[in-house]
């Protein structure tokens, strides 16, 4: 029965497994995810979901019961978050080489030490280059429906999904969703049907050496997939649309037709960057946002369309890769390179580990855009004591003075 | 849109009165949101937790603390003198405290309204939590009601219903208690 229902973002991710019927569970419990699986948990042993839900001593037996589930046929979930992920990160390419079609979601923490618990989305993007897709939940809904989202596609290209939904601005935010009709899920993700598993009636072996003859071959099928899941997460939003009245797209923009300035974020600080683009548009600024949703495949072609011609893009960046720049920044710079109509990208570095990015940081941000002349690499948002701005040159920096020893 | 901010200790259960008050809401057909400041959970610790609910005409929801709430809930008056968790509220907003003090002795700025209630004594009454540890969120969510009338006693009791996990009777007949006691102050 289609419900409407107050939940949680993570126990919205529980319904997103359950709706996709998935069969085995393998979870460990790391703040701030734990409540996906404990829900899963519950949902397991009242019978409600038919699933195996193997508890394990860390993530990275829990990924690697996730591929051993999936390689036997079943359909695989599991969650993490942060330290967790970091942990998982050898078992994370096995399920990409093995081509498994396993979803994952990730409620992003920022990494330790310091020991932090909030917001920051360096976890997941640290796992960019392993050839699973990503896509980032902005609301409720979306962290239910992006688990079903992602098993229709990497059922079809046998490579894995991850769902990333911020920590605590999502992941424990109630707020209204639709949970779907089972029947409606069904009829848009049908049973999960490999073309090769284990079957002790046909035994293969699997994940064996393979020599430089062939490796080359086996990844340029795993780049030829990922390619293809760029078109196909497309279709399968347009169905998810159809099939259960909700549309997704790779990106997503807000106030973008007429935007001379434009905004790019992912995840659910979205939600604070529409409201200050509504904001400035009151104040005659003409600006637009656009939303990554899939980072991987990244959308690079849309990007260039939407952003091209434009007077300046800040992008928003919830992660740093030090030595360089945001991450996002930096996928949005390599889209745009070369384009004759590319628009000087600029790199702001806000909330990292949880701190609040609020309504008026954006508006801040879209200010120093409209007014700072040279695009920087990354402009930090919200250091105490600092103006938003670049890095400190070595001059401005404030040597440690050795620690006086008192007698 | 209407924002409320609660602000309790670690155990107290101020993240489920969010989440109840919200469930309320939503039950009476309207669009809401329920937030945790999340720290790491000990007891007697200060917690806070945000409630947003939409008036006619709300189309977006933001994700950030609540600076300037419309009221407060206070489930825990010894965090009148540490915590300073008035600051910020617009004038003419609720402050329902838990305590068996009245309105009036807890010198609260005339700008705003006060409402007291011993969701203490009321919770122990009815068996939520210990002597050491009440669970008072029910009880300060019945005054909060009574003062307010932002959602309905009966929308109240039926998100009780969904949202406490256990020993829902007596946690609505300790929101019932606190709706009819509740002490509110006369605006000076």
């Amino acid at each position: 029965m289609r419900e409407r229902l107050l939940l949680t973002g993570n126990h919205a991710a529980a319904y997103g497994a359950m709706l996709s019927r998935a069969e085995v569970i393998s979870a460990y419990p790391i703040t701030p995810q734990t409540m996906i699986v404990e829900l899963l948990s519950e949902l397991t042993a009242s019978g409600r979901l038919d699933a195996e839900f193997i508890t394990v001593e860390s993530e990275h037996s829990a990924m690697a019961a996730c591929v051993g589930a999936s390689a036997a046929g079943a359909r695989a979930y599991t969650a993490t978050s942060g330290q967790g992920l970091a942990l998982m990160h050898e078992m994370l390419h096995w399920a990409v080489g093995a081509r498994l079609p396993i979803v994952l979601t990730n409620v992003s923490r920022a990494m330790a030490p310091g020991w932090s618990i909030w917001s920051d989305q360096s976890d997941i993007l640290s796992q960019r280059d392993v050839g699973w897709m990503m896509v980032f939940a902005e609301t409720v809904q979306e962290a239910q429906d992006f688990v079903l989202w992602m098993y229709r596609v990497s059922e079809q290209v046998y490579l894995p999904g991850m769902v990333g939904m911020d920590a605590f601005i999502l992941s424990h935010t109630a707020e209204p969703l639709i949970v779907h009709d089972q029947e409606a899920a069904d009829a848009y993700l049908p049973p999960f049907e490999p073309i090769y598993d284990l079957d002790p009636a046909e035994p293969r072996a699997y994940g064996g050496l393979v020599n430089r003859d062939h490796y080359f071959e086996l990844r340029y099928k795993i780049y030829e997939s990922m390619e293809r899941a760029g078109s196909l997460l497309r279709e399968a939003g347009e169905e998810f649309g159809e099939v259960l009245g909700r549309r997704y797209t790779p990106l997503e923009g807000y106030l973008l037709d007429d935007a001379e300035y434009v905004v790019v974020s992912a995840g659910a600080m979205t939600s604070n960057v529409r409201q200050a683009v509504r904001d400035l548009r009151d104040r005659g600024v003409k600006v637009g946002l656009l939303r990554v949703i899939a980072f991987r495949p990244f959308p690079i072609t849309e990007v260039r369309s939407l952003l091209g011609g434009r007077r300046k893009v800040a992008v928003l960046d919830r992660n740093m890769s030090p030595g360089h720049s945001g991450i996002f920044a930096e996928e949005v710079r390599s889209a745009l390179f070369g384009q004759p109509d590319a628009p000087p990208v600029y790199g702001y570095v806000v909330g990292i580990g949880g701190r609040d990015v609020r309504v008026e940081t954006v508006v801040d941000v879209v200010d120093d855009l409209t007014v700072r002349e040279e695009p920087e690499m990354a402009l930090y948002v919200g250091v105490k004591g600092l103006p938003i701005g670049p890095l400190r040159r070595d001059s401005q920096i404030t040597r440690l003075q050795p620690l006086e020893v008192q007698p | 849109m209407i924002e409320l901010r609660f602000h309790g200790r670690g155990g107290q259960g101020a993240v489920v009165a969010s989440k109840t008050l919200a469930q309320a809401a939503f039950l009476a057909g309207r669009y809401v949101q329920s937030y945790p400041d999340y720290g790491v959970e000990r007891r007697g610790a200060p917690v806070v937790a945000f409630a947003r609910i939409a008036e006619p005409g709300d189309d977006l929801f933001v994700r950030q603390d609540i600076r300037e709430p419309h009221h407060l809930l206070i489930l825990d008056a010894t965090l009148l003198d540490s915590a300073n968790p008035l600051v910020g509220l617009r004038p003419g907003g609720w402050v329902v405290v838990n305590t068996p003090e009245t309105p009036e002795s807890l010198g609260i700025e005339s700008t705003y309204r006060v409402a007291t209630v011993d969701a203490s004594a009321i919770a122990l009454r009815h068996g939520l939590g210990s002597a050491a540890q009440p669970v008072v969120n029910t009880a300060i969510l019945g005054a909060f009601v009574r003062a307010t009338g932002i959602v309905t006693l009966d929308d109240l009791l039926d998100a009780i219903e969904h949202e406490v996990p256990a020993k829902k009777e007596e946690n609505r007949v300790a929101a019932i208690e606190a709706h009819d006691h509740v002490e509110l102050g006369v605006p000076v």
